[in-house]
Order: structure tokens, then sequence, then C-alpha cells
């Protein structure tokens, strides 16, 4: 029986992070992102008040579902990391966190966006939805910029606590709209309100599950990432320790 | 169709964003990778598709 592939041949090819199954992963993605936008323009029906703006909800309600999906995984992750020292939690955390930060700065774009046509402005600094998200947003951000900062175990300690204290906002961010609905121009959950037409409620799903199976995409692959960079880290410190070994080992013999 | 500007904006840079992301996701993987022995690639299948 062929070997295949040796080591050898395998360091030089570029294998990158995908595999088998993200490959088609990322196919299917692509497909339903191309069904999605079909969906969304020429299937969906336009609303009686908003008309066609009200298009912008078949990717704001997803990247604002994925947002809160990333950052209770972060926070799932941190705590495995606090409790377990677990490296793979650790890195599953960072990973959820970058995703979940670019998501959540599409909720906020998006929303400013479909603002402007349904509120007439971009932005109400006096609105608790949109102020608490922002504060989310970079609160995650604050967690990325503390895990940037080093490589070692007291570095993932620290964006750990962050990371929980950002979760403390979380449930404030989804029931801000009930808790102050007369401080928010923000209308309630549109998947429980039960407003939505058959089409649009169809749409809104459909994009939610293309955007939860992007999101999947990129978490394996910026899994992968994270374990690769942990491993040549790893990988590095362990050449240097062999070679301050060797070192001290010709030392000794040099001296006797 | 009544607030196109809007729309395109919105979706546009959603869908720009996610490509750049996936694109610089998928080619940070491969320059990480490349330095790493296929031995400690944990977590990940070693054979191209």
């Amino acid at each position: 029986m062929t070997e295949t592939p040796t080591v050898a041949q395998g360091e030089t090819r570029t294998v990158g992070t995908a595999s088998r199954t993200t490959w088609w992963l990322g196919l299917v993605v692509l497909v339903g992102t191309v069904a999605l936008v079909l969906l969304a323009f020429f299937v969906a029906p336009e609303d009686d008040e908003q008309r066609d703006a009200v298009r912008m909800i078949f990717i704001h309600v997803p990247a604002a579902f994925l947002t809160y999906v990333a950052f209770v995984t972060t926070a799932i992750g941190s705590i495995m990391w606090l409790w377990k020292r677990s490296v793979w939690w650790d890195i599953t955390a960072y990973a959820a966190a970058e995703i979940g930060v670019i998501f959540c700065a599409l909720t906020l774009f998006t929303g400013s966006i479909w603002g402007r046509p349904t509120w007439n402005t971009y932005w109400d600094w006096g609105d608790v939805r949109l102020v608490t998200t922002l504060i989310l947003f970079l609160l995650m951000v604050g967690y990325l910029s503390v895990r940037s900062m080093g490589d070692d175990e007291a570095t993932s300690t620290r964006a750990a606590v962050v990371g929980l204290i950002a979760m403390i906002n979380l449930p404030i961010v989804n029931r801000s709209v009930e808790w102050w609905f007369d401080r928010t121009l923000h209308q309630k959950s549109s998947l429980t309100d039960g407003n939505l037409e058959d089409m649009t409620l169809f749409t809104m799903v459909f994009g939610l599950v293309v955007f939860g199976l992007f999101f999947g995409w990129a978490m394996i692959h910026r899994f992968r990432v994270g374990w690769l960079e942990r491993e040549l880290r790893v990988g590095d410190l362990d050449d240097a320790l062999a070679a301050r070994r060797a070192e001290a080992i010709d030392h000794q013999e040099s001296s006797t | 169709m009544t607030h196109l500007g809007y729309l395109l904006v919105g979706w546009g840079v959603t869908l720009g964003v996610g490509a750049a992301y996936s694109f610089r996701l998928v080619r940070r993987g491969r320059v990480v990778a490349s330095r790493v022995p296929v031995s400690r690639r944990r977590w990940m299948t070693a054979e191209d598709k």
C-alpha cells in the first residue's frame, strides 16, 4: 500500500486551514448567500410602512443574532479557561470574540443605515438599544486588545475576565427594548412579535441559517489559525530551550 | 425600488466585509500553516482538497 502523503511532502505543500468539511461548508455559504440576495430583493414583499427599506432586516437581524451567539461562545470559553485552564476553550473564546466583533460592527452599521429612512436619523445617543450595543462592541474590542498584548497565560486570564464583564451587558442589550421601551426607537424582537409576513419571515430565517453557517465556517478556520499560531510559539520555545540545553552541555564539557 | 441607495450600502458593506474577512482568514491560515510542521497541525485535516 502506498503511504500518502509523507511528512516531507506535506511540509512543502501549502495546506492552510481548509479541509474537505470547510470546503463544502464554504460552498454552501456561497450558494446560500446568492439565494439570500435573490430572496431578499426579488421574492420577499415590501413593507406597507417601510417600503423596500425593510429588506435590511434580512442582514441586520442575522448579524445581531450571531453577535449574541459569538459573545456567548466567548463567555463559555472564558469560563472554561478560568475553571479548567483549557487551551482549546481559550482559543475558541478568542476566535468567537474576533468574529463576534465583526458581526457586532455590522449590526451597528446596518442598523444605522436602516434607521435613516425609517427613524429619520442614523444615530440617537438617547436610545438605550443603540448605546448598549455600542458599549458591548467597545467592550469586546477591549477583549481583543487585551488578548493581543501577549501570548502567556496571564494575558488569557485577563482577557477572559474582560470577556465575562462584557457578558453582563449582553442581557441588557437584549432586553433593553422591553425594559426601556419609552427610551428607544428600536422595535421589539422581530422574531417573536408575530408581525412578519410569511415570505419575509422565511427569508429572515433563511438569512439566520446562512449567517449561522458562515459563523461555523469562520469559527473552524479562525480556531485552526489560533491553534497553529500557538503551536508555532510552543515550537519556537521548545527550539530555544533545546538550544540553551545544548549550550549548557557544551559549557560543562569545555570546563571539565 | 425605494431606498435603493441605503440598501446597496448596507448589503454591499455587509457582504464586502464578510468576503474580505474570509479571504484574510484563509490567507492567514495558509501563511501560518506553512510554518508549522505537519505533525503539529492538530485539529485540522492535513490533506489537500
